[in-house]
């Protein structure tokens, strides 16, 4: 299982790789940590023509306090980086938890923050974290850069808005409001494989009302999704088990929309989610409180 | 009293290499102008090949030779089958269809070789690949076992009026006399999945032609190096010796690995002598999946006849079983599900019947356990359901029908895959179960856990059954021992080892005998060039049969040294000890001669020697049993399901094994720990799965779930009983497969018994939480 | 046909300065182009874990990265460790506790150990088991692995 040829390049500033990715185009693609794409190599299911490594650009590694209490994370940082940062464990301990489900260390050595956002799979966690933490997405192109919203980023599985020429930059994760409590539930086959279905959850309270809930699934759809019903419902009102319970039944029958493979039907996934979402929501509900 | 070596827990001699990565394994040989072959296999499952256009691929730089079936000529023929068929069973049809190397007319599955590119790296010889063409002229694809077998069918040979490949039906005592005794008969349809031996090194195969010598050099991986070498022989019209094949260190076999006159050993050599240049082939985890033969995937349609008070009258099953697109490999499979679904309890009357299926799948060859995972998943199934259906426990309806220890040696008058009626030689099945329930605190469970768990709204359910494992079955092994002038002893044999432990164990025999240090025991496995008698590494045969034929011939070796050391010093044999590689007279140490100069003064080079003397410290020996040797045991386990999201999780495993003789527990309990880790992959993760097309689903590591450390218990809690078997001197049984047996059957058993409320009954051999919810949801509508 | 590129990796202490094309994996550098052979392949999609090495002190697998991206980095294989008649702790470890059968996954499995001892000292069972659950092994059903692990672990600290 060797990959077929292709040219390659490996800029040393974020300013020669966009210069690079301009003038390849569509014969170019970024490689970042390359765990997706060198697999996906291998088996030559991709065939780039060109690569353009990022792993030479020692100035997209970075995690970096911003002052409303959030983190500014350089694309090209390893995701052991991420899950090991007391930085990340202090402000976003939700990230910290969701991490070590990536795969396995080895992976996680090698790939990237940012590289897993711009792969968009739809059954991967960053991505996921994105939609839950409000992130803002800086991307470059030699025309110059601009931010996009995590939601207004993915446009389908595998697929995003970035464009051939385009760098996926960093990850602006906004401070979390004091008082989040967060959690994380997935049930996957194995430990480090793909989680059949996934529920991320923080939940911020004021006394014994919900006064900011938001639920993020993955792996049941074609991207991430971030439910509507939880904050619909729950926001401003005590959240009773019957409430939770009934939040979590609408969200596994009418806001996912799992597959069916040899792991399991859409029918069991749906069920995953119901059972996800409502022990997610209570766990985040019970760590706010604390 | 030469010093034991026998039931002991000896580090490994093979280990320092191995873990310093000096091992030298196939895809690290590495010969001047060495050339790498990739195979181009077709994308169709079943197919008229119209056209095969290799002109671009020839045309890449690098790219050496690109051969069709054509372009073999009459190199080109299938075959020969490996397995041949038993004769001995009466009334059976068996439908030899073996292996095409390289498909000719028609491809038979997805995956199947249509053309081998030849070039300067791997990388190369990839790209090739791309650039050839294969049209062909879809046909239906077959893949259903059942209707493969309707009329109207798309047939996988065109030739036969069916896609039976073989029949074979047999029967001990009468199964309609049972019928017409029971107070219940009980059917149960019954699958069973298919997983791939999936070892962490894949197969290869490097050869080399040296033009002067006109020998060809050859390392394969496989579990067979004779029968592949005699193979490759017959292929190129050379004589045996001509060929020298050499097992490097392989990297795991499993059953895979025994199959020979495949692409690899028919193309590689034929290219090494045609083109003058060293060849290798390695194969990748992608081929593996694809092109690599797999086992199980049977359909059991099973009957068991029992009376009111539990005993067991009669069993009938009869089956269907996937060969693939060929049957190279015989009857072995199935006829060990045969043997292994009665055997450990009294079942006076048996019924069974095979109905050997051509599909349009990879080739079905045995996989560690080999049939006999199925078989006892029948039994112990039927066991369940009937115990359910008379309202006594699953242990009860067990002890009332376990074959008692007075019974040995029983008849079980069903021919197995030696060709001879199944005996089981010796054992104690009702003290291995009694010994697991102890471990495993069955009636503490019963009685106290199991109910405050429920009280509490938890599901943790228990198994218990019961196995043999047939192993050490013949023709034969053999081995040479020979002592060097160094002292140090040298053993040969044309096995083959995959990790099992034989540079250790083998030595532990001849050192047991030879006085000498195991460490300095020397062991050549699967060198064609220094022993070329054996058949391979398979049903759990090689310490039995290569075991005992190295202790007899250790034995021989040592009468021969003692005698000469008798002439040396001047005494009688009786008065002599053989210890620390020195022979000694007992009552006067300071006489004495070293094994190395006993072996110098066994081979004069000048004088005269006595009539029919044998040179040196050797001695050959071989070994062949009537009939296999028969492991038994008993499986716990205790499995707790998260009821809401269908995930279970073993809580516990106990395995009772009995092996006779461990003639080195500690690799008898790695053996034990790997077998169990496979029945877990089978009972829960692993599945290979083809679509409706003929198309592997399942050809990565993503898709196939290959066990992991998190997915094991903490701790297998291994329990030993020893009952030597009487057919060999050491009293050794197998023990590579028993692990693997029971797994899924207990696994069922206890997946049910958490899921009480539902009263489910599980018919299948691989579950996952998905099916696992729908069975609770389908038992929730009923 | 792709330009080659040129690259500088130091492979247990020793720098290697060599023309790859940019496709060539790194376990094939490692085996084929430097003939360090103990370096093991089994997936070639980043799953089974044979070909970990450690690249700057830290596992990674070989079979997905190209060689390329080594460029500038430190790599440890099991070359590195002990030989075969002074085996270094972890690998004696394996030996006492029967951790490997066919071994042909253990170099793979010593390489992660390394990186996971070096930050675990003292590791509980748990622990160790998670340490090695990116690497497939099939002959030993992992025990004899968690258990050298640990055993190992306090070899160190005597060392």
């Amino acid at each position: 299982m060797k990959p077929a040829p292709f040219d390659y390049f490996a800029p040393t500033s974020v300013e020669e790789a966009v210069d690079r990715l301009a003038e390849l185009g569509y014969s170019g693609k970024v490689l970042a940590g390359g765990q997706s794409l060198i697999p996906a190599m291998n088996f030559r299911m991709a065939r780039p023509a060109a690569l353009v490594d990022l792993n030479k650009i020692e100035e997209l590694a970075y995690i970096r306090p911003t002052d409303d209490g959030g983190l500014a994370i350089g694309t090209m940082t390893r995701d052991s980086v991420v899950e090991d940062s007391d930085l990340v464990k202090q402000r976003f301990p939700i990230v910290a938890e969701v991490m070590p489900n990536i795969a396995h260390k080895q992976i996680r050595n090698r790939g990237t923050f940012g590289g897993a956002i711009a792969h968009a799979d739809p059954a991967a966690q960053i991505p996921a974290l994105t939609l839950l933490l409000d992130a803002k997405l800086k991307i470059i192109s030699k025309k110059g850069e601009r931010w996009v919203d995590a939601p207004d980023f993915f446009m389908g599985p595998f697929m995003t808005v970035l464009e051939p020429e385009d760098l996926l930059a960093e990850v602006l994760l906004p401070g979390l409001q004091p008082g989040t409590g967060s959690s994380y539930k997935q049930v996957s086959r194995q430990k480090g494989g793909y989680a059949q279905a996934a529920a991320i959850t923080k939940v911020v309270m004021d006394g014994i009302k919900v006064k900011d809930v938001r639920v993020v699934l993955f792996s049941v759809g074609e991207t991430a999704i971030l439910t509507q019903e939880p904050a619909r419902v729950l926001t401003g009102q005590v959240p009773t088990s019957e409430a939770i319970e009934a939040v979590a039944a609408y969200v596994a029958m009418n806001e996912c929309d799992p597959g069916s493979d040899i792991h399991g039907t859409t029918e069991y996934r749906r069920n995953l989610v119901h059972v996800l979402v409502r022990r997610s929501l209570n766990e985040a509900i019970e760590r706010a409180k604390k | 009293m030469t010093e034991s070596f026998i039931s002991k827990s000896i580090k490994r001699n093979e280990d320092p290499r191995l873990l310093t990565g000096k091992s030298t394994f196939i895809d690290d040989i590495n010969l001047p102008g060495m050339l790498h072959v990739a195979i181009k296999r077709s994308d169709y499952a079943h197919g008229r090949i119209l056209s095969l256009d290799t002109s671009e691929a020839k045309k890449l730089p690098g790219v050496v030779a690109v051969y069709t079936a054509e372009d073999l000529g009459d190199y080109w023929h299938p075959g020969p089958l490996q397995v041949p068929p038993p004769t001995a069973i009466k009334g059976s049809v068996f439908y030899a269809r073996p292996l095409e190397c390289i498909a000719k007319d028609k491809v038979r599955y997805s995956g199947e070789p249509v053309a081998v590119v030849v070039a300067e790296s791997r990388y190369i010889a990839e790209d090739a690949l791309d650039y050839i063409y294969l049209d062909v002229e879809m046909l239906d694809y077959v893949g259903d076992l059942e209707k493969a077998l309707e009329p109207g069918s798309a047939l996988v040979h065109e030739d036969l009026e069916s896609n039976l490949a073989a029949d074979v039906v047999q029967e001990a005592g009468s199964w309609d006399k049972a019928v017409a005794e029971a107070d219940h008969v009980i059917k149960k349809r019954l699958v069973v999945n298919r997983v791939a031996g999936a070892a962490i090194e894949n197969r290869g195969i490097v050869a080399q032609w040296d033009d002067n010598m006109k020998i060809l050099n050859c390392w394969a991986t496989t579990q067979g190096p004779i029968p592949m070498r005699n193979s490759i022989a017959k292929y190129l019209g050379l004589l045996e010796n001509q060929i020298r094949m050499m097992n490097p260190a392989i990297g795991g076999g499993f059953g895979p690995k025994i199959m020979s006159s495949q692409i690899d050993d028919v193309i590689v050599p034929w290219i090494a002598i045609k083109l003058g240049q060293p060849i290798k082939w390695f194969e990748d985890r992608r081929e593996n999946f694809l092109g690599t033969t797999s086992e199980r995937d049977q359909v059991h349609y099973s009957e068991i006849a029992v009376k009111n008070d539990g005993t067991v009258l009669g069993v009938k099953d009869v089956f269907y079983h996937n060969t693939g697109a060929y049957n190279p490999y015989g009857m072995t499979v199935p006829l060990n599900t045969q043997t292994h679904t009665v055997s450990n309890y009294n079942i006076p009357n048996f019924f069974t019947e095979i109905k050997m299926v051509f599909t349009n799948q990879m080739v079905v060859t045995p996989v560690r356990g080999a049939g006999r995972p199925q078989g006892v998943f029948v039994m112990e199934r039927l066991m369940d359901a009937a115990a359910k259906r008379l309202g006594i426990s699953p242990v009860e309806i067990r002890r009332k029908n376990v074959l008692q220890p007075e019974a040995f040696p029983f008849h079980t008058g069903i021919i197995g895959q030696d060709f001879v009626e199944g005996i089981l030689d010796s054992g104690n099945y009702p003290a291995a179960l009694e010994k697991t329930l102890e471990a495993i605190e069955y009636d503490k469970f019963k009685n106290e856990i199991q109910p405050k768990l429920r009280a509490d709204g938890k599901h943790s359910g228990i198994g218990v059954i019961l196995f043999t494992e047939g192993t050490a079955v013949g023709p034969y092994e053999g081995a040479k021992v020979m002592v060097g002038v160094s002292g140090k002893v040298n053993v040969v044999c044309a096995y083959s080892n995959q990790g099992q432990g034989h540079y250790t164990t083998f030595a532990q025999v001849a050192a047991s005998q030879l006085g000498v240090k195991v460490t300095d025991v020397n062991v050549v496995i699967g060198d064609s060039g220094q022993w070329q008698w054996g058949v391979g590494a398979f049903a759990s045969r090689g310490m039995t049969l290569v075991g005992t034929a190295i202790h007899q011939a250790s034995v021989k070796v040592r009468e021969k040294a003692l005698n000469l050391a008798s002439k040396l010093l001047n005494a009688p044999v009786e008065e002599l000890e053989l210890n620390d590689g020195v022979v000694r007279i007992a009552d006067i140490p300071e006489q004495f001669i070293s094994l190395g100069d006993l072996a110098m003064k066994a081979n004069p080079t000048r004088g005269t020697v006595e009539e029919g003397m044998e040179p040196g410290l050797e001695a050959a020996s071989y070994y062949g049993p009537p009939h296999g040797a028969t492991g038994f045991g008993c499986l716990g386990m205790i499995l707790d399901v998260d009821a809401e999201t269908a995930m279970p999780k073993i809580a516990r495993l106990v395995i009772t094994d009995d092996c006779g003789t461990p003639v080195n527990p500690m690799i008898v309990d790695g053996q034990i720990h790997g077998g169990l880790q496979m029945g877990i992959g089978e009972a829960f993760f692993e599945n290979l799965v083809y679509d409706e097309y003929g198309q592997m689903v399942t050809a990565s590591f993503m898709d196939y779930l290959f066990p992991q450390a998190s997915d094991m218990p903490d701790k297998f809690e291994v329990k030993h009983m020893v009952t030597p078997s009487p057919l060999n001197p050491l009293g050794i049984k197998g023990v590579g497969e028993a692990g693997a047996i029971g797994v899924p059957a207990c696994y069922m058993q206890a997946l049910e018994d958490a899921l009480y409320e539902h009263d489910l009954d599980i018919r299948e051999s691989s579950i996952n939480p998905s099916k696992l919810f729908h069975y609770v949801k389908n038992a929730k509508s009923a | 046909m792709a330009d080659k590129v040129n690259v500088k990796i130091t492979v247990n202490g020793k720098l290697y300065e060599r023309e790859v094309e940019p496709r060539l994996l790194l376990s094939d550098f490692i085996r084929h182009d430097l003939g360090l052979t103990g370096t093991h392949v089994g997936c070639e999609h980043g799953l089974c874990g044979a070909c970990t090495v450690l690249m700057n002190g830290e596992s990674v697998r070989s079979c997905i990265l190209f060689t390329v991206m080594a460029d500038g980095a430190e790599i440890r294989t099991v070359e590195s460790l002990g030989t075969m008649d002074n085996m270094h702790p972890l690998q004696e470890a394996f030996q006492e506790k029967h951790a490997l059968q066919c071994g042909f996954c253990t170099p793979g499995i010593l390489m992660t150990a390394v990186e996971f001892l070096d930050g675990n000292p003292n590791p509980t069972a748990e622990e160790a088991r998670e340490a090695i659950d990116g690497n497939f092994c099939r002959c030993t059903g992992y025990e004899n692995i968690v258990e050298a692990v640990q055993l190992a672990a306090k070899k160190m600290a005597a060392h």
